[in-house]
């Protein structure tokens, strides 16, 4: 296997954040490994989702922030004034918390993104719908239902859908910001599973408050507190023996 | 180090609970195997019979504690310092089960040397005793104390019970060779040496968990240094 520093896509360097004033991070430097998943850890406001919005500029969007340092996708800065928000956008996609389909049909929702960057035929379009929903693993659930508005799936499987119209940008990174915290415990399952399917092809990072699912879902671990990043480390040590005291007392729950 | 509470008072008293049991049935092994020893030593039967039938609380705890570290890991899905504790204490209750067990199996062979008469005075098996059980409590000790030198104590301990052993092994087979009639009595001291030495096994298995549980280290099948060069 490839040295460590080989396989790197995305990486956070000397990065300060700053909504106005306050400042969300401090000196965050941290390597994120392709087709492995990544999970960021730690009490609200600790600044794990700041830096998750950070790596595809979804910041941008809010007045008033700050960012200094560099965040390196392949080797270059994505913050560099030449470089198109919305092509970051596209190689890095994101999922959220609550799922947020279009109210559009479920076919629609898929091809809304890949058409606005210029894919068009309808076979081309027909082909990237059934590989995302296959992907997605929900293809068998709505292939016969295509054309009926993605607002009448369940929550588990809209979440699913968000996931699909992510992949059908064909991004090299999925982001996906606490995918399962509105979900039940069975499509919570669902989702896990196709975490762990996905990142054959992708790299995954994930922000996520359920402390079990960062055990289950990922390869490398971030502990973050009060815009720090405190301790990163191999999943399984991080929820066995923790390098930092301040880790172990996180996850043992023994904080605040 | 001043460790930090749970957040939630209830699992810090789960977890408090399986340590004052893993210390409870330490104690009541310490008590079998002196009371073990005492029938042995005072050729007291009576004495022998109450330490068998003492073994069922100690197994009878090592179910309840056994059964509160399996509803501590369903429940809580302990992670870091909880679940190696956790999983320490399930192996440490099932050392001192065995424990438990060795101390009846030395007052059963208590019984039958104290119908025939003595062999010869016992000098080695006492001092076999005492130190196992200083092993046993050490080992405890270390476990509430987090107390990795003291564990390794324990570890280099276990040596010299084993040179005992070895030692009145070699002494009881000049017993049996210059007269056969001692075979039966010889043998049965032997065994009680043996369960000594298992015992002294068995508190260095614990003292094995308390190192993996305070550095996240098995130290299992590795063996301490000792000056003697024996292990």
């Amino acid at each position: 296997m490839a040295k460590r520093e080989d396989r790197i896509i995305i990486r956070a360097e000397n990065v300060n954040f700053y909504y106005g004033a306050f400042r969300a991070l401090t000196d965050v430097t941290m390597d994120f490994e392709t087709n492995r998943v990544t999970a960021l850890i730690g009490p609200s406001g600790c600044g794990k989702s700041t830096l998750l919005r950070l790596l595809n500029r979804m910041n941008d969007l809010i007045d008033g922030t700050r960012v200094e340092g560099r965040i390196l996708f392949e080797g270059r800065n994505i913050y560099d004034p030449e470089v198109d928000p919305v092509e970051v956008r596209r190689r890095i996609g994101m999922v959220f918390q609550k799922p947020n389909p279009f109210p559009k049909s479920i076919f629609n929702n898929i091809i809304f993104g890949p058409r606005l960057s210029g894919v068009s035929g309808k076979g081309d379009l027909e082909a990237l719908v059934e590989q995302s929903l296959r992907q997605a693993v929900l293809w068998d659930e709505v292939k016969d239902i295509l054309g009926q508005s993605a607002m009448m799936l369940s929550g588990g499987q809209q979440q699913r859908l968000c996931i699909a119209r992510a992949l059908a940008m064909k991004p090299d990174i999925l982001l996906m910001d606490e995918p399962t915290s509105a979900l039940d415990p069975i499509s919570t399952a669902k989702i896990e599973e196709l975490i762990e399917e996905l990142k054959k092809t992708y790299t995954i990072i994930i922000v996520t408050h359920n402390m079990q699912q960062a055990a289950r879902v990922s390869d490398f671990t971030g502990f973050f507190y009060l815009g720090r990043m405190i301790e990163f480390n191999v999943t399984e040590k991080i929820f066995t023996k923790p390098d930092v005291k301040q880790t172990e007392d996180y996850i043992t729950g023994r904080f605040g | 180090m001043e460790e930090k509470r749970h957040t939630s008072s209830h699992y810090e008293r789960e977890l408090s609970a399986v340590k004052q049991g893993l210390l409870f049935i330490g104690a009541l092994t310490e008590k079998a195997i002196e009371q073990a020893m005492a029938s042995l030593l005072e050729r007291d039967t009576a004495l022998a019979r109450r330490v068998i039938a003492e073994d069922d609380r100690i197994d009878a705890l090592d179910m309840e504690v056994e059964e509160k570290c399996i509803r501590l890991l369903a429940l809580r899905q302990p992670a870091a310092r909880d679940l190696r504790f956790i999983t320490t204490a399930i192996k440490i209750n099932g050392h001192l089960e065995r424990i438990g067990d060795m101390a009846v199996n030395i007052a059963q062979k208590a019984i039958f040397l104290n119908d025939e008469p003595q062999l010869k005075p016992y000098i080695d098996l006492p001092r076999m005793a005492e130190m196992t059980r200083g092993m046993i409590q050490n080992s405890l000790d270390a476990l509430v104390r987090e107390d990795i030198p003291l564990a390794d104590e324990v570890r280099r301990v276990e040596s010299t019970v084993d040179c005992l052993n070895d030692q009145i092994f070699r002494e009881l087979l000049t017993f049996m060779m210059e007269d056969p009639r001692t075979i039966h009595r010889a043998l049965l001291i032997m065994q009680i040496s043996k369960n000594l030495e298992r015992i002294a096994d068995h508190a260095k298995g614990i003292a094995d968990m308390v190192i993996y549980m305070v550095s996240g280290q098995s130290v299992r099948h590795q063996y301490p240094h000792t000056d003697d060069g024996n292990r």
